[in-house]
């Protein structure tokens, strides 16, 4: 267990623009750090950067307390599953495995050992003869991680290994990958395109977007709480609905798109600026209109699709030129083009700034927790 | 139902598959195969000065050749001759093809140097090798002089004319074998050094458990190429040397030459041409038996 820590961390290309510019995070050891961005964000360049495969163009890079920059990759102490896996297709199973530890000259018994102990966690013992072609596409997932797991490095960095699964499969590696960190505690650094799985397995995400961090946080406080119009949209399904929205002085309203009016609270008023806003609000949060519900703000908005998913029902409408997204939950029957009253709260909006993008707002905290009760007779 | 009505429904596939096959059909009869079987026909017969066959004589052909001391030696420096070309130039063609497969600035122009020589003929080399072995106005010997070494009969000395056309060999190939290795060598996946690289395996490691198994499938077709081709080398021996100095470089294919357009005798010609091209399968199908084993395909 060693933290990684990087520091004004930027990188180029031939003394041109950065790539990535001005990182600057400290992963905790024994932590799932996940790092998380559209592709060309520059979150595969960070990881071999940390790896020592490509060159810190600017920065330090900490590996545990020591200066990491200029050493080669194999004295940073970490092991790194590919996208591709990186299996020597000419070797089998058990010497993939043990591949790092005859680099290593570790003796043979030991290896074999070791391979032994490693392929049986990961359910491979019946697969160490064979070569990686007459293998799976999950088995030889599994081979990768069993050759990063057997090396018994503090730091495991990971690009992208699951993107080359189907979806059930992928699912299952997310929880093992999970366990099996947690059992070992070794300080993972993962990276994806995929917010499921940063949301799902990190204990800390960073969010990233054309080489800059957009925002490092727990999984839920991102999601509830995004710092920006780019984090909004890109974490979450469906997206955060994003619109214009101005303040109207003389009545105290938010006016989105010129469309709905939504009343401010007056202790809210102050911290409104008077020029142009971005609000957001999750497609949960825009909820069916019950007789009980008071307060909030009525809408009658006209679908323009629908969506039944079994136990939810996403549906489109448009207000002003944004088209917004609805998810309630269980099934509703909805036809497109039909006219729907919907209702939403002040409290559950998100407002942006609108030039600089920065969270002026954020939600209401409307998490449930469970309490547990003790039944006394 | 008659039969002869199914087996011509039955084999439609077999019909459609032939049509298409037809035009190499055609091609590969004309230009191999009939003057294939020609040859085996011929070298059973001694032929008039026409090419034409005259009497049968079995298996003389054959038993007169192989009786010969001329056959013999011919069939000593075809071996002696696959023996120096074929190593020397497949490692030194992996050599350049590991050193140009290396990422540095101008590497292109060493890539396009280095394979440069198979864009030269056989003959242009040839004339051009021919100059420098000249032993009075010849580059090698005014080196050797400048040196302070005795000078060397190059191609005249039967001693050195084998090796001499050998060099010029191995320099003619190495472009072609160079090119098909690095090839193979940028087709090798850069993750798996990468992920040698955070193993800690060093150079020579990362070459004998990645590289050199990883190639293997390139490096078997290229000795097989090399093999084959050192066997039916004609052209350098026809410019430089000729089969002389007292046949040390009577190749078998100049051999054959010699004896069917020099001689005329056709029927020995052919027989020498068949023992070459049974010797040549024997050992095309020695290195697949064993060297296959060691070849790693993806």
């Amino acid at each position: 267990m060693k933290k990684v820590e990087l520091i004004n961390v930027s990188k180029s290309y031939d003394k041109q623009v950065d790539v990535i510019s001005n990182i600057n995070v400290t992963i905790e050891p024994g932590e799932f750090f996940v790092l998380v961005g559209p592709s060309g964000c520059g979150k595969s360049t960070m990881l071999r950067m940390i790896a020592g495969l490509e060159e810190i163009t600017g920065g330090t890079l900490k590996i545990g307390e020591q200066i990491a920059n200029n050493l080669s990759p194999d004295k940073r102490d970490l092991s790194m599953v590919f996208q591709n896996y990186a299996l020597y297709p000419h070797l089998t199973v058990q010497q993939n495995i043990t591949f790092g530890l005859d680099v290593k000259r570790m003796k043979k018994d030991e290896q074999k050992r070791k391979a032994a102990e490693v392929a049986s966690m990961l359910g491979l013992t019946d697969y160490l003869a064979r070569k990686p072609r007459e293998l799976s596409g999950g088995q030889r997932q599994r081979v990768a991680l069993a050759r990063a797991i057997v090396s018994e490095t503090p730091i495991c960095l990971m690009d992208e290994p699951l993107s080359n699964l189907d979806a059930k499969l992928r699912a299952h590696m997310r929880s093992e990958i999970r366990r099996i960190q947690r059992t070992l505690g070794i300080t993972m650094i993962y990276v994806t395109h995929d917010q499921v799985e940063a949301m799902t397995m990190g204990d800390r995400i960073m969010i990233l977007h054309e080489g800059k961090i957009q925002q490092i946080g727990k999984p839920i406080d991102i999601y509830n709480h995004p710092a920006n119009p780019f984090v909004a949209t890109f974490i979450g399904s469906p997206p955060m609905n994003l619109a214009k929205a101005v303040l109207d002085e003389t009545t105290e309203e938010l006016v989105v798109e010129n469309e709905l009016r939504i009343p401010v609270p007056g202790m809210e008023r102050s911290k409104l600026p008077s020029h142009g806003m971005t609000v957001g609000i999750r497609p949960e949060s825009i909820l069916p209109l019950t007789p009980e519900q008071t307060g909030g703000v009525k809408l009658e908005v006209t679908t323009t699709n629908v969506e039944v998913l079994g136990n939810e029902t996403i549906f489109s409408f448009h207000v002003g030129t944004e088209e917004w997204m609805a998810k309630w939950s269980g099934q509703w029957h909805i036809g497109i083009g039909e006219q729907l009253p919907v209702w939403l709260e002040f409290d559950s909006l998100s407002i942006f700034d609108g030039e600089e993008g920065h969270l002026i707002k954020k939600t209401v905290d409307q998490s449930h927790h469970v309490v547990q009760q003790e039944v006394v007779e | 139902m008659n039969t002869t009505g199914s087996l011509w429904k039955r084999s439609v596939n077999g019909r459609t598959a032939l049509l298409y096959l037809l035009p190499s059909i055609i091609l590969f009869s004309v230009f191999v195969f009939y003057p294939m079987f020609r040859t085996i026909y011929l070298s059973f017969f001694l032929t008039d000065q026409a090419g034409n066959a005259a009497i049968n004589v079995g298996f003389e052909n054959y038993q007169y050749l192989l009786g010969s001391s001329e056959f013999q030696n011919s069939m000593k420096a075809t071996i002696l001759f696959v023996l120096y070309t074929v190593p020397i130039g497949i490692i030194l063609a992996l050599f350049f093809a590991l050193l140009a497969n290396e990422k540095l600035k101008g590497i292109g122009f060493f890539r396009t140097m280095y394979s440069s020589t198979m864009g030269v003929s056989v003959a242009a080399s040839s004339v051009i090798w021919l100059f420098m072995f000249n032993p009075s106005i010849g580059m090698f010997n005014r080196l050797l002089q400048t040196v302070g070494l005795p000078q060397i009969q190059w191609l005249l000395d039967p001693e050195w004319a084998l090796l001499s056309v050998s060099m010029s060999t191995i320099w003619m190939n190495v472009g072609f074998s160079f090119l098909i290795l690095l090839g193979g060598l940028q087709n090798i996946d850069e993750h798996l050094y990468e992920s040698s690289r955070i193993d800690g395996a060093g150079y020579f490691y990362r070459l004998r458990r990645i590289t050199l198994p990883m190639l293997s499938p390139t490096l078997f077709f290229i000795i097989t190429i090399s093999l084959i081709n050192a066997f039916q080398t004609f052209g350098q021996i026809d410019i430089l040397t000729k089969g002389g100095p007292s046949q040390s470089t009577n190749l078998i294919v100049y051999s054959i030459y010699r004896e069917a357009f020099v001689n005329y005798q056709f029927g020995t010609a052919s027989a020498q041409a068949v023992i070459l091209f049974v010797i040549i399968l024997i050992v095309t199908i020695l290195q697949f038996k064993l060297g296959e084993r060691k070849v790693h395909y993806q």
